[in-house]
C-alpha cells in the first residue's frame, strides 16, 4: 500500500458503524479486498505499522476477535501486546477512566478495546490520546464484525445494494445485530431482524427494518441468513423456554433455509451453538460462509488499522 | 416538632424593601416590603418602609428581586452518617442554602439506616450543630430498608423525623406495606413511597428505541406504574397518608388523577431533573443522567409539567443525590445513579416560568407552601408571626453553572456548564442571613 488511500475516516477512532458514510464503509471494504490478496501470499508482511505499539484490551474473554486483532496488527508491522483484563479488576477498585489514564500514560498508537458494557469504549476513547477500535462494547456496537461480513456478503454476492439479509436470533443482546443493521441499511440492504419478541430490543421497528416473529415469513426471499448466538444462560426459561423449542422454532435447519432464495447463503459470526441456533449440517455445508468470515475478519482489520494509523501524528 | 437549629444570638431585625413579595401560601404576589425580625415574620405590605424604618433594623434594597418564603426541599440524600466523603449535613446544608432551600429533608438510606429513634437524634443534633438550613429527617418504614419488618414509627415520629420512606427501594411485598400504611395512620404519619418495581428495573434507562440503540438493558414505564396502582389500592382500603417519591411518566399521572378525584389522602412528587431532561440526554452515555428513576421520553417531560402548572403533583424535589467519581467515571449500565440539585433547584425550575409553562406563584408553591403543608412543618409561607425562613432571587440573572463553585462535596451535577436564568441572591434562615450572593 505505497499510495495513500483516496479517503480516511473522519474521526480519530472507530467506535462503530453509527456515523460512517457509504463512502467510508465502500473505502474501507477496497482497502481490505486488497489485503485479502495479500494474506494468501507467502509474504504476508507490510510496514505500515512499524514501530507501532498496538495494545488488544479486553475485558470480556474472546478468542476470535482478539487473536484476528493480533494478526491484523502484526501482519501490518505493529508491536502488538495482549492484555486479557477481567471484569473483576474494575470490582478490585479501578474504575475504567483510571485504567484508561494508565495505559495512555505507555504511550500506546493503537487500542483495540472489548468492554461488557455498552458504551464504556466510547468512555476510555475520550480519555486517551491515541486512536482506539472497538472490538465489541455490550449490547451496542461491533464495527469490524458488521465490516466483516459486508465484505463476506459482497465477494459472494457482487453487490450490497438491494439484497435481503435476514438477521435472525438474539437480536436484543447482540451488537453484532445493531452494527449489521446500521451497516447494511447505509449500503442499501434489505434488513430484515427474525426472533421471538422476547429477544426483539424495544422500538426495533423503528431502526428502518423488517421485524419477523417466524423463521418462515423471516426469511422467505432472503438472500442472505445470518444467525446470531443465543448465550447459554439465555436459554432456558430466562428468554425462551428451552434449546429445544428455541431449535425447533428459530433453530437454522435445512428445511427453514429452503424457505429463502435457491442460491441463499449463511452466515454466523462465530462462536456457533451447533444445535441451538444451526444445525451442523448448514453450518458446515457449501452454502455457508462462517469459515470465510473469519478470514475477511483479519482482511477487514488490517484495513481499519491501516486507515486509522496513517492519521497518527508522525505517520 | 423539635427544631434542628438554635441561635446563640438574635440577628439583626432585616426589612427587605421594594421587592416583588410572593407568598404562594396565600396566593399573593405584590410590589412592597418585608419586615422580619426575632427570627420571625413581622409584617408585608406595600409602604412599610415609607412609614418608618423601624429602629435597628437593616433595609435591603431588593428591587427586582422576588421576595419569597424558603424552600423545602423533601427529597435530598445527604450522607451522614456513613457517606461523608460524598456529603455531610454541613456541605448539604450550604448548597441548600446556596439553592435557596431553608428546609432540607433528609433520607433514611445512610450507614446506619435511619430506623432507630437514636439515629433520629443524632441527625438533628449534627444538624443543630453544623447545619445553616433547617434539617428534618424521614426516617425508614422497614428496619434496614430491607421491606420485612415496620419500624418504630411512633417512636422515631415522637424523636423528630417527619415522614416515613424506604429511600430508593420499593416494598415489594403488599402485605409489609399495607401494614405500615395502617400503622401509619394511627400516628398521622406520612409514607413516602419510592414507586419503582424492582424485578422490573435492573435496565440503566427508560426502555425505548433510543435504549436499544444505545445498546442499554432498558426499564419500562410499567415498573412505575404497577407500584403506584398497587399502593393506591392499599391507600383505597386502609386510607393511610401517601405521597409517592418521584413520579417520572405520563401513566403514573393518569393513575394519581383518578386518586385524587376519589379523594385518597395521596400527594405526589417529581424531581426537577425529570422536568429538565429527557431520555435523549443520556446519549453520550453521559453518567450524570443516570438517574433512578431513570429520565423519560419528552411525552412524559411535557405532561410532568403540565401537571406542575395544574397542581396535580404537589411537589418539585432536588432528588439530590451526591455521587463521587468513583460511582460515575464507569461504563453508563456500572455508574451509580443519582445527581445533585439543591443548588440547581429554583434556576432549573424557574426555566419553567421563562418558557411560560408555569406561573411563578403555582411553581414557589410547589417548592415551598405545599411540601410544607404535607409534612405539617411551620414553614413555606410569609405569614406574620411565620419562622423567618426567606429567601430574596433575581429571577432574570443570568449565569452559567460552573461545578468547580459548588458548595457541595460531590460534583455530580447534569447542570455542568448550563446556562441558567435566575440566581439566589439571600437566603434567609430564622431571621439570619445564611447565604449571600456578591
Amino acid at each position: 500500500m505505497s499510495s495513500a488511500p483516496a479517503f480516511t475516516l473522519s474521526g480519530r477512532d472507530l467506535l462503530g458503524i453509527e456515523g460512517l458514510t457509504a463512502s467510508e464503509i465502500l473505502s474501507l471494504l477496497d482497502l481490505a479486498e486488497e489485503f485479502v490478496e495479500l494474506n494468501r501470499q507467502i509474504e504476508k508482511k507490510r510496514s505500515t505499522l512499524r514501530g507501532r505499539t498496538q495494545i488488544n484490551l479486553f475485558f470480556e474473554a474472546s478468542t476470535r476477535t482478539q487473536s484476528s486483532f493480533e494478526i491484523a496488527g502484526k501482519r501490518l508491522g505493529a508491536d502488538v501486546m495482549n492484555m486479557s483484563v477481567g471484569s473483576s479488576s474494575v470490582k478490585k477498585g479501578e474504575t475504567l477512566v483510571d485504567t484508561a489514564i494508565t495505559l495512555n500514560a505507555m504511550h500506546p498508537d493503537i487500542l483495540v478495546v472489548r468492554h461488557h458494557a455498552s458504551g464504556a469504549v466510547a468512555l476510555l476513547a475520550r480519555k486517551v490520546d491515541c486512536c482506539v477500535v472497538n472490538a465489541g462494547d455490550g449490547a451496542h456496537e461491533h464495527p469490524t464484525q458488521a465490516l466483516l461480513d459486508a465484505l463476506t456478503i459482497r465477494r459472494n454476492k457482487g453487490r450490497i445494494e438491494g439484497l435481503t439479509v435476514a438477521i435472525c436470533g438474539d437480536v436484543l443482546h447482540s451488537r453484532v445485530a445493531r452494527s449489521n443493521i446500521l451497516l447494511l441499511s447505509t449500503l442499501g440492504a434489505r434488513v430484515r431482524v427474525v426472533a421471538p419478541s422476547t429477544l426483539l430490543p424495544a422500538g426495533i421497528d423503528q431502526f428502518g427494518v423488517e421485524v419477523y416473529r417466524s423463521m418462515e415469513a423471516g426469511l422467505e426471499g432472503a438472500d442472505i441468513v445470518m444467525m446470531l448466538r443465543l448465550q447459554r444462560e439465555r436459554m432456558s426459561g430466562s428468554f425462551v423456554p428451552s434449546v429445544r423449542e428455541y431449535f425447533h422454532y428459530f433453530g437454522l435447519d435445512e428445511a427453514k433455509l429452503r424457505i429463502a432464495a435457491k442460491d441463499a447463503l449463511v452466515m454466523h459470526p462465530g462462536p456457533m451453538n451447533r444445535g441451538v441456533e444451526i444445525d451442523s449440517a448448514v453450518a458446515d455445508s457449501p452454502r455457508s460462509l462462517i469459515r470465510e468470515q473469519v478470514e475477511m475478519g483479519v482482511a477487514v482489520r488490517m484495513a481499519v488499522l491501516d486507515t486509522l494509523a496513517r492519521k497518527l501524528p508522525n505517520a | 416538632m423539635r427544631d434542628a437549629r438554635s441561635f446563640a444570638r438574635e440577628p439583626r431585625p432585616l426589612l427587605l424593601a421594594n421587592a416583588r413579595i410572593i407568598d404562594p401560601s396565600r396566593g399573593a404576589d405584590f410590589t412592597g416590603d418585608l419586615y422580619l425580625a426575632e427570627g420571625v415574620i413581622k409584617d408585608a405590605a406595600f409602604g412599610l418602609a415609607a412609614a418608618g424604618i423601624p429602629e435597628g433594623a437593616e433595609v435591603v434594597d431588593c428591587a427586582g428581586s422576588v421576595v419569597a418564603p424558603g424552600l423545602v426541599d423533601m427529597r435530598a440524600f445527604v450522607g451522614e452518617p456513613g457517606f461523608e466523603h460524598l456529603e455531610t449535613l454541613a456541605s448539604a446544608s450550604h448548597a441548600a442554602a446556596a439553592g435557596g432551600v431553608t428546609t432540607l429533608v433528609c433520607q433514611p438510606d445512610t450507614d446506619p439506616v435511619v430506623d432507630d429513634p437514636a439515629i433520629v437524634d443524632f441527625i438533628l443534633r449534627r444538624a443543630r450543630d453544623t447545619a445553616v438550613v433547617r434539617v428534618h429527617p424521614m426516617a425508614a418504614i422497614t428496619r434496614g430498608l430491607k421491606g420485612e419488618e415496620m419500624t418504630e414509627v411512633g417512636l422515631l415520629k415522637a424523636a423528630g423525623a417527619v415522614a416515613f420512606t424506604d429511600a430508593h427501594k420499593s416494598i415489594m411485598n403488599a402485605l409489609i406495606l399495607r401494614r405500615a400504611l395502617t400503622y401509619a395512620r394511627d400516628f398521622d404519619a406520612l409514607i413516602v413511597h419510592h414507586t419503582e418495581d424492582a424485578t422490573l428495573s435492573n435496565g440503566a434507562m427508560n426502555e425505548g428505541e433510543f435504549a436499544s440503540r444505545l445498546g442499554l438493558a432498558g426499564i419500562p414505564k410499567a415498573a412505575e406504574t404497577i407500584i403506584l396502582e398497587r399502593d393506591l389500592r392499599l391507600v383505597a382500603g386502609v386510607r393511610g397518608r401517601y405521597h409517592a417519591a418521584a413520579l417520572t411518566c405520563a401513566e403514573s399521572l393518569e393513575v394519581l388523577e383518578r386518586a385524587k378525584e376519589a379523594g385518597l389522602p395521596v400527594t405526589a412528587s417529581v424531581s426537577i431533573n425529570h422536568l429538565s431532561f429527557n431520555e435523549l440526554d443520556v446519549s453520550g452515555y453521559r453518567t450524570y443522567f443516570r438517574l433512578q428513576p431513570p429520565l423519560r421520553a419528552e411525552e412524559d417531560r411535557q405532561a410532568l409539567i403540565r401537571a406542575v402548572s395544574s397542581g396535580l403533583v404537589d411537589v418539585m424535589v432536588s432528588d439530590h443525590v451526591p455521587q463521587d467519581v468513583e460511582g460515575k467515571r464507569l461504563p453508563f449500565s456500572e455508574a451509580e445513579p443519582g445527581a445533585i440539585g439543591l443548588e440547581t433547584l429554583l434556576p432549573a425550575a424557574l426555566r419553567l416560568v421563562h418558557s411560560d409553562a408555569v406561573d411563578i406563584v403555582s411553581l414557589l408553591a410547589t417548592l415551598s407552601t405545599r411540601p410544607a403543608q404535607i409534612l405539617g412543618l411551620d414553614a413555606g409561607t410569609l405569614k406574620p408571626g411565620a419562622p423567618a425562613d426567606v429567601i430574596v432571587f433575581d429571577p432574570d440573572l443570568p449565569f452559567v453553572l460552573e461545578p468547580g463553585q459548588l458548595k457541595s462535596r460531590s460534583r455530580n451535577t447534569p447542570f455542568d456548564e448550563a446556562r441558567l436564568t435566575g440566581r439566589v441572591q439571600r437566603t434567609i434562615v430564622a431571621g439570619e442571613v445564611v447565604y449571600e450572593y456578591v
